[in-house]
């Protein structure tokens, strides 16, 4: 079972290089030593978003996130866990490493 | 055996072994839906045939194998590759539907499981409360939809889109791990004094003042949870606490329907045998915080409450006590609610103009709250301030939410002079 931990991002500025370690020492010592991890990453800012839409046959280029927040996604991991239970855990984790508030959504 | 003992057979067989038979068809199956509509078509079938077969000998076990029959009916029907496919991705050993019927511990286990899985935290606060009453207490959607004054269909939606919640993101059928096991417990709690609060104090215009059948399905629940976790202190003391509350309840609304404050009950009225099972447990809550286990706040609750039921006579309540038992509350949760409530103890160790001085400190947070301006009402009045005294009744009548509570802050205000 995969679930998508994305990061919420509330206040202005990227993570400091503390929160950096720390997210590194969370993704080796715990995600990847404990065979939870799938994929993680960090996103650039939603100012530099392009918002495509080809359903109509010719592509639309729209400058911009699809929707502005105040809150929005900086980052996200992929992680194999048994159950909720096991990816709130590790989510908890995650949110005190990346020191934000972090969402967790199953894959279907 | 004729249909009215055939009825009331039914009756205590869904009572006792209800949360039993949907738990162990969740342990088959990994579906909270399946199990709860084979469970509720099984206890169907019973109303059909047992008034004219008889009542089976072991009612309960009758129960439960119609039940996986009903179950497995339905998997059939339905398409059973994609319920495989759910049970592999749930981590479900696939049903088998002539495995032996569980143990007896194992039941148990299973029973606190399906109480952890509906009272998870990662569901909406009025969603565990609903999952908890339909899954483990057996009340019905419409029942549910009544005793919390929400339409059916939304009540309806609210237990489906949890139980999809459960699917989806895949929560465990498990009891939680230690480390979790005290934070879990005390999660539960919360559903079940939720549950026994707005039956004890029903909100809304039209609804009885005192709702006897959530208060005694919560009693009911915290029994099951005190006989599945009986190591956990809290849970004697939530029950202590339900329990003891629970006894004064015929004497605390009129038989013109006004609610009766503590201090003008008729005690005699008090259930002698709730009280007296509350104050056992309380003694041995007592028992053990002498051994050093620090009790938490359902105890300390309980113990106030039994020190109120000590007292033949209202002029016999050992005030100094309960503000002690305050104190502690108040370090353990330093809610404006709970100061609150220490203040009308206070009034009574040393008077209404220190209590007064100490909740017109609360009002910041405090002003939206009926109880805030009851409390300064009854102080005010106490100290012959009339013209204060009464708006402070008409601002609390105003915001109270129970009609036994309206009718009780009427008469008090009409009686000022």
């Amino acid at each position: 079972m995969q679930y998508l931990i994305s990061v919420v991002h509330d206040s202005a500025g990227l993570a400091t290089p503390s929160e950096m370690a720390a997210i590194d020492a969370f993704n080796d010592d715990r995600l990847i030593a404990d065979g939870h991890w799938v994929f993680a990453g960090g996103l650039a800012a939603p100012s530099t978003a392009t918002v495509v839409d080809n359903r109509g046959g010719e592509a639309l280029f729209t400058d911009g996130p699809f929707v502005e927040t105040k809150e929005f996604i900086i980052g996200f991991w992929i992680i194999e866990a048994a159950d909720l239970d096991v990816a709130l855990g590790l989510a908890a984790e995650g949110s005190t490493a990346c020191n934000r508030k972090v969402e967790v959504r199953p894959f279907l | 055996m004729n249909g009215v003992d055939a009825r009331a057979a039914i009756t205590q067989v869904h009572h006792e072994e209800w949360a039993r038979v949907v738990a162990s068809l969740v342990s088959r199956f990994g579906d909270l839906d399946i199990a709860e509509e084979a469970a509720a078509e099984a206890f169907a079938t019973a109303v059909e045939r047992w008034p004219a077969d008889g009542v089976p000998p072991n009612p309960g076990a009758w129960v439960t194998t119609t039940a996986i029959r009903k179950a497995i009916d339905r998997i059939r029907r339905e398409n059973k590759r994609v319920v495989k496919h759910k049970e592999a991705q749930m981590g479900y050993d696939p049903p088998d539907p002539i495995d032996p019927p569980e143990p007896l511990g194992t039941i148990d286990d299973q029973r606190l499981r399906l109480i952890f899985i509906c009272c998870h935290p990662a569901l909406a606060i009025q969603a565990r409360v609903a999952l908890t009453l339909r899954m483990v207490g057996g009340l019905t959607v419409p029942e549910i939809a009544r005793a919390f004054l929400v339409q059916e269909p939304a009540m309806g939606r609210r237990i489906t889109r949890a139980k999809e919640k459960i699917a989806a993101a895949r929560v465990p059928f498990r009891v939680p791990s230690a480390a979790d096991l005290p934070a879990r417990v005390a999660g539960v709690l919360a559903v079940l004094y939720l549950i026994f609060n707005e039956g004890y104090l029903a909100t809304g215009p039209h609804t009885d003042p005192v709702r006897l059948d959530l208060t005694a399905e919560a009693i009911r629940l915290t029994r099951l949870v005190l006989a599945l976790v009986p190591e956990d202190g809290e849970v004697a003391g939530l029950l202590a606490l339900m329990l003891l509350t629970e006894a004064r309840r015929t004497a605390r609304v009129s038989a013109s329907g006004e609610l009766i404050a503590l201090d003008e009950q008729d005690r005699g009225a008090w259930d002698v045998a709730l009280i007296a099972e509350g104050h056992r447990l309380v003694r041995g809550r007592l028992a053990a915080a002498a051994a050093g286990v620090a009790p938490g706040r359902y105890q300390i609750l309980a113990a106030i409450n039994a020190v109120h039921t000590s007292a033949p006579h209202v002029r016999d309540t050992d005030w100094t006590q309960i503000v002690a038992l305050y104190d502690q509350l108040v370090r353990l949760d330093p809610s404006p609610v709970i100061a609150l409530n220490r203040a009308v103890a206070v009034a009574e160790l040393d008077g209404p103009a220190v209590a007064l001085a100490a909740v017109d400190r609360l009002e910041e947070t405090l002003a939206g709250y009926h109880a805030y301006h009851a409390t300064r009402a009854e102080l005010l009045r106490h100290l012959g301030r009339s013209h204060q005294s009464r708006s402070a009744y008409d601002r609390a009548i105003e915001l109270a939410g129970n009609i036994a509570e309206t009718a009780f802050l009427t008469r008090r205000r009409d009686q000022l002079g």
